[in-house]
């Protein structure tokens, strides 16, 4: 029982898991869940009460049961105590203070001593510029082709999804897109349907194409971790291995999905050798447990973290929160997407992640592309590894909204960030660039259109 | 300095994709018209998720079939959009309104997210699945407001339906203010899967799937439905059909539902295997007491 008492009134918190929830900022989904704090006083006692609990309490107090629950197992199992050593004596609010201090190395060194549920507590007492001035120092580099993640760099992921996988329709997307300069962090295609066949040809379409353009770009079609296996199985070209993931056992059963067989499609992965040891490829977002009814009473942030958890267990060369996709039942409007994904960059990157953010919206959120602009401008600032590249900045295939090639040019161009440099050499030897490092516009008909169908 | 760019050299990519591919550039932006084109369909499908409901509407469109009028414990757009589970559940009236009796099928009309598309569509689809439907003893229509899918299932139950058949607003996608999906549920119950429901979606002529085309499809897997015993994927594994026709699934698939507009993903169109115009089916008139077995149309 936790407890403390603020503007002479008395609150209690039953457990770890009570706190956690209680001191959260407001979400739809919390409420969702009735877990959420009654009135803003409870939600400040609960940061006040959260502030002052000891960080070893995280290492005995489990927020689901260790025996049923793999992620709690591999959570707690894999904690560094020696890494922990530096911040063994510390507090959640006073983990809030060391953490706007600590430089860079610092930050690194704590990773693997932080359980994701001291992250994401450590989060809800962070305002939106800590979170953003803890991240922007703590970078992740991952390498492929390219290499992802650098300072001063922010990468795209190219989304060149149609509604019925035709391959001229996507080819035409891609073709778009690289004259935007993006595809530098993946070439990701979320197919139509998932089967086998299709997948398979579409990760043929990307690897012809980037293959004869000589492209230093990774390709990826987000199908089911079991199709890309078979996939593989196949001789497909498979670069990175997809999978959607959560924070708990039972809401990773609802994607079908276990942690054994997480670690079988990245050997499958690693098996044919076409990058180095970074071939994952994990989609997270706040909800999730709760729309599989898997959350165990949990909050979805908290969730979240855990589902980082998983994903840093595999050593992934791309994560991304698809922060405002699950709809406002989770998410209601501009602000809490806009909070749930600085808070999503910043648990990814203080866990070790590379972590991207797909900007996005549906058509029942109370958001559009200002609400998107700011985000975006955000995460720039924050030091997010890539965003998404949607024609237009709508997905015809999934239907909403993210972040367009336009909005990479703009986030680049304002916040004078570049492309992963293997890329941006690619883009220079295609005379794509102009004297300032820019993307500029083709004044004769482009080499890239060639491959238009 | 260049001037705008009305255009690009990549212009020819538009042919080849629905997506918004070759739109040009101003400097690092979009040039006017490509932004305020998005901006005109984000306001349609924003406005279509909010606009009001009109039952009113929908029975003098359906008449002279009957219907009755309910709504869900949500009590306005924003209860409904913030708490899913109370978009499933009837309030206390309408649930006292629906007691008792024993028929093949109700037919629910809901606003879902999307009203216009229930306006639009909804009667007639009704009309023709009626027409279909020789033999079969089918409840008043029921209009459902600030419905989800599951809605049907408290529907379903408390009619005494061997299926629940509901016709919905999807959510809007920006090329698709009023699209308009289908879910069928065998042996309607509070706390049914969407694993145990079938669905036709991305009902929206002359773009998506036509009235007659809808209408087959569903027919044929209404049938199916009372033949086999089930819907879900039970259905799908006998269909013969993989693929074609569409299941739900899991509980994953709940944020989909009622979420991804119907291009999202593969509907049956299979011709049904017979569409000949059938004699009419015997329809009640009310719900409850001795009127529950009416007279046919």
């Amino acid at each position: 029982m936790y407890a403390t008492t603020l503007a002479g009134q008395r609150f209690g918190f039953e457990g770890l898991r009570t706190l956690l929830a209680k001191a959260t900022p407001a979400r739809s989904g919390d409420e969702l869940a009735g877990i959420a704090a009654s009135s803003h006083i409870e939600r400040v006692a609960a940061r006040w009460a959260l502030a002052e609990v000891p960080l070893r309490d995280f290492l005995h107090e489990a927020v689901v049961a260790y025996e049923s629950d793999e992620v709690t197992r591999l959570i707690l199992d894999s904690h560094d105590a020696q890494a922990f050593a530096p911040i063994a004596h510390l507090t959640v609010g006073a983990l809030r203070e060391w953490l706007l201090a600590a430089p860079a190395e610092a930050l690194i060194a704590v990773g693997p001593g932080l359980t994701p549920e001291m992250v994401a507590g450590v989060s809800k007492l962070m305002r939106n510029q800590d979170l953003i001035a803890v991240a922007a120092r703590r970078r992740v580099v991952t390498r492929f082709r390219g290499t992802v993640g650098l300072p001063g760099r922010l990468s795209v992921r190219l989304q060149p999804n149609h509604p019925t996988d035709d391959p001229a329709g996507i080819a035409a997307s891609i073709v778009d897109g690289l004259s935007y300069g993006c595809g530098d962090a993946v070439i990701g295609i979320n197919p139509a349907g998932d089967n086998l066949a299709s997948t398979i040809s579409l990760l043929n379409l990307i690897d012809d194409l980037r293959t004869r353009f000589d492209i230093p770009t990774q390709s990826c079609v987000l199908a089911h971790v079991t199709t890309t296996i078979e996939a593989i199985e196949r001789g497909a070209p498979v670069d990175l291995v997809f999978q959607s993931i959560a924070g708990t056992q039972a809401a990773n059963r609802g994607f079908a999905v276990d942690l054994a067989l997480l670690a079988q499609g990245r050997d499958a992965a690693l098996s044919l050798a076409r990058g180095g040891g970074q071939v994952c490829y994990f989609e997270t977002g706040q909800g999730s447990a709760l729309s599989a009814d898997a959350h165990h009473v949990v909050d979805q942030q908290t969730l979240e973290a855990r589902a980082y958890g998983v994903a840093r267990a595999f050593d992934p060369f791309l994560v991304n929160s698809v922060v405002g996709f699950i709809g406002p039942e989770y998410l209601y409007d501009g602000n809490q997407i806009l909070r749930a994904g600085l808070e999503d960059h910043f648990c990814g990157k203080l866990l070790g992640l590379p972590m991207g953010v797909d900007v996005c919206h549906t058509n029942h959120a109370q958001a559009d592309q200002d609400d998107m602009d700011n985000l975006l401008t955000l995460l720039g600032v924050a030091g997010v590894n890539f965003i998404m590249g949607v024609p237009g900045a709508d997905d015809v295939m999934l239907g909403y909204q993210s972040t367009s090639f336009h909005d990479a040019l703009y986030a680049r161009s304002a916040l004078n960030l570049r492309p992963a440099p293997e890329f941006e050499a690619w883009l220079e030897g295609m005379g794509m660039l102009d004297a300032a490092g820019q993307v500029r516009l083709p004044d004769s008909r482009p080499a890239l259109l060639d491959y238009a169908p | 300095m260049k001037p705008p760019v009305p255009t690009d050299p990549f212009a020819r990519l538009r042919e080849l994709t629905s997506a918004r591919v070759a739109l040009g550039r101003s400097g690092p932006g979009l040039p006017t018209g490509a932004m305020l084109d998005f901006q005109r369909d984000h306001a349609l499908a924003r406005d279509a998720v909010h606009a009001p409901f009109e039952p009113e509407r929908i029975a003098a469109a359906l008449a002279p079939l009957p219907s009755i009028v309910v709504h869900s414990q949500a009590v306005d757009r924003g209860a409904y959009l913030r708490r899913p589970d109370l978009g499933r559940r009837l309030e206390p009236a309408s649930a006292e309104a629906l007691r008792g009796g024993d028929c093949d099928l109700v037919i629910v009309v809901g606003d879902g997210l999307s009203a216009p598309a229930a306006h639009g569509h909804a009667p007639a689809i009704v009309a023709r699945l009626i027409a279909a439907l020789a033999g079969w003893t089918i409840a008043p229509i029921v209009i459902a407001g600030l419905a989800r899918v599951a809605l049907a299932d408290d529907i379903g139950e408390r009619m005494g339906a061997r299926i629940s058949l509901i016709l919905l607003g999807e959510r809007p996608g920006l090329s698709a203010p009023d699209s308009l999906g289908a879910y069928l549920t065998w042996n309607p119950r509070v706390g049914r899967l969407d694993s145990e429901r079938n669905c036709a979606s991305n009902i929206r002529p002359p773009d998506g799937l036509g009235y007659d085309q809808a209408a087959a499809t569903l027919t044929w897997l209404l049938r199916a439905a009372r033949a086999r015993g089930m819907t879900g994927v039970g259905l799908k594994d006998e269909s013969g059909n993989e693929g074609r026709l569409l299941p739900l699934h899991g509980a994953t698939g709940c944020t989909h539902l009622e979420g991804d507009p119907g291009n999202t993903s593969p509907v049956w169109e299979r011709e049904g295997p017979d569409r000949g115009l059938p004699a009419e089916a015997k329809l009640l008139r009310s719900v409850g007491g001795s009127d529950w077995e009416g007279e046919g149309l």
